[in-house]
């Protein structure tokens, strides 16, 4: 079971949740259940749902969506007693760019999922949940909606599941597009038929949340290690990880590698093993230029930090980053970051709501400014300028989004202000890439 | 023109609200709905499914120009939708868009004159390991290069791929 090796490799029998994704028609109920499949239900039904959440609390388990918060926190936050219906909701929608573990889940091993969303129901004293998948995953609904009627039919979802005297009704909710409805209160407007604005916190949504009852949201991959920490205790789970970061996690490679893919590992290995050994290495053997290491809106990596970083909340935030929803994006020497800005502060002022002016103008502006810079119209005073608005938004929206705009504009010209200084000095991409073909 | 569901699709949608704990939670499910019988939600549309959940017509097209999979006119037979963002931009996307451009002589946003095709910007569509990706209406079309992607409008076009186009490309 647990390792604590220098290999950042984790055999299959290690794995908490990728220990069968190889196997064939995983995704099936016969299948599912040939490799122990809803056996966590037995014993999670014979505790009392607040030793489930003991169990989770000790398993020192955070929310793998991004944002990390400690699960067995935030389902002990829930009121059990105000008489009103209590909502478990997963987030799969999953919109991060350079983000697409969840999806793995959701079509390889779907059973697993709804395993984790019975047991965290039946901790939650939940009746009724909801999947909300990213609209564009139409194979990953198709999937899951399958899984879910298997489910039924088998008794694991419905009245008195496998007679505990515990009832779960779970519905698969397709999105439409829109990035902000993995934002969790921009996710309950979007259940509640609105757009997808977020909500002012508080209340939070443990207390009031999906048409204003108690409500949980939990990530997909969270959701899937719970029956682990069940089967196997808590305690169990810290064998991996170290520090605040326990149990494995899934990584989502991409960019510039031989191998991209979604791995699980402990927490805590070597990034630079990670790429190497994992994800193949550099493709064509060209040189690094940088590493984004959570999703695209956590600040970068230079090459030097990319030696010494690992792959742990703690160590990312030693290097000003994060480790956010865990896709790490790999870019070559060859790829220009002022073009990779550029796509990616169009992508925030694509996705921001409107509903606050930080957000709605600050995206925008970053936008025009890392533009103008790139295409080789900018000035020194520019670089300033787009260093003051990025620093004005952070803080100051009812949701992240701004902040998420922001922190990668800061942390490229923080890490590489020369390549910025070069783009306003040669009046234009030094690597001849940016003002290309765009949207 | 009044519009309504096929005696099908309003089972359907009767299903679906049976789910849901306010009629307005299955407003997304229900303009899904709307938008696979109707190719897309004309005002009509968007008037109807607003009259089906109880909710002012607003709330509706609110919703509708909201979320962007939600299309409000005749997209054509194939929409081909393109990522551009981090990975499918270093990984050559801007030349698939290229491509796209001169086989169908039409910019963003656009269909072509014989509603056969259209051509939508996407963002990150989840799939950066087998970047540069299309979504051809909901298929994913991955691992694509601008020899791939020019035979698989070539193959559209001559009616040679209908059912699933995303499989096409492996």
């Amino acid at each position: 079971m647990p390792v604590n090796t220098t290999s950042v490799v984790l055999s299959d029998d290690e794995k908490v949740l990728f220990k069968y994704i190889q196997k064939e028609n995983l995704n099936s109920l016969s299948v599912y259940e040939a490799t122990g499949g809803y056996s966590s239900l037995k014993k999670a039904f014979g505790m009392k749902p607040d030793q489930i959440i003991d169990e989770v609390k000790k398993s020192g388990l955070r929310g793998r969506g991004g944002a990390g918060f400690p699960t067995g926190n935030k389902w002990g936050f829930v009121p059990y007693n105000l008489g009103k219906p209590i909502y478990l909701l997963c987030n799969a929608d999953e919109s991060e760019p350079g983000t697409f573990k969840d999806r793995v889940i959701l079509e390889k091993n779907p059973h697993s999922l709804i395993e984790g969303i019975i047991v965290s129901s039946f901790a939650t004293r939940c009746h009724k949940s909801y999947i909300y998948v990213r609209g564009e995953y139409t194979y990953a609904a198709k999937v899951v909606e399958k899984a879910i009627e298997e489910a039924y039919a088998k008794g694991y979802l419905g009245k008195n599941i496998l007679g505990s005297g515990h009832d779960l009704d779970l519905v698969l909710h397709r999105g439409a597009g829109a990035y902000i409805c993995g934002e969790e209160t921009g996710l309950i407007s979007s259940l509640e038929g609105k757009k997808g604005y977020p909500k002012l916190k508080p209340p939070f949504p443990a207390v009031s949340g999906f048409l204003g009852c108690p409500t949980v949201v939990n990530n997909v991959e969270t959701l899937c290690a719970v029956p682990w920490i069940i089967e196997n205790g808590g305690e169990a789970y810290t064998q991996y990880g170290r520090g605040q970061s326990k149990g494995t996690k899934l990584f989502s490679i991409s960019g510039w590698v031989n191998k991209p893919g979604t791995y699980e590992v402990e927490m805590g290995v070597p990034l630079k093993e990670f790429i190497d050994v994992l994800a193949g290495g550099m493709r064509d053997g060209a040189k690094l230029k940088a590493v984004i290491p959570g999703g695209s809106s956590t600040p970068p990596l230079t090459p030097q930090e990319v030696e010494t970083a690992n792959l742990d909340y703690e160590s990312m935030a030693t290097f000003g980053t994060f480790l956010g929803s865990g896709a790490i994006i790999v870019v070559p020497e060859h790829h220009c970051v002022l073009k990779l800005l550029e796509h990616l502060s169009e992508f925030y002022w694509d996705e921001s709501c409107g509903q606050c002016t930080p957000c709605r103008e600050g995206t925008g502006w970053l936008y025009k400014m890392v533009k103008k810079i790139a295409h080789g119209q900018g000035t020194q005073a520019d670089i300033d300028s787009l260093n003051k608005t990025a620093k004005s938004m952070m803080g100051t929206t009812i949701c992240a989004l701004a902040d998420a705009a922001a922190m990668p504009v800061l942390g490229f010209i923080k890490k590489f202000l020369s390549d910025f200084q070069a783009h306003v000095d040669h009046k234009g991409c030094p690597l001849n890439q940016c003002g290309g073909s765009s949207h | 023109m009044s519009v309504s569901f096929t005696p099908d699709n309003q089972s359907r949608f009767e299903k679906i609200i049976s789910k849901y704990e306010t009629k307005a939670s299955a407003l997304l499910p229900t303009l899904w709905l709307a938008q696979e019988q109707f190719g897309f939600l004309s005002n009509e549309v968007m008037d109807y499914v607003a009259g089906l959940l109880d909710m002012a017509p607003a709330h509706v097209y609110e919703a509708v120009t909201f979320y962007v999979m939600f299309k409000r006119k005749d997209m054509g037979k194939y929409c081909l939708q393109i990522c551009n963002n981090i990975t499918c931009s270093m990984m050559g996307s801007e030349k698939l868009i290229q491509v796209a451009k001169d086989e169908l002589h039409i910019n963003f946003n656009e269909v072509t004159e014989d509603k056969m095709f259209s051509l939508v910007p996407v963002q990150c569509l989840g799939s950066c390991d087998t970047a540069p990706v299309v979504q051809v209406n909901e298929e994913y079309c991955e691992n694509l290069n601008p020899e791939k992607f020019k035979e698989l409008i070539q193959r559209l076009r001559a009616g040679k791929v209908s059912e699933r186009p995303g499989l096409s490309c492996q």
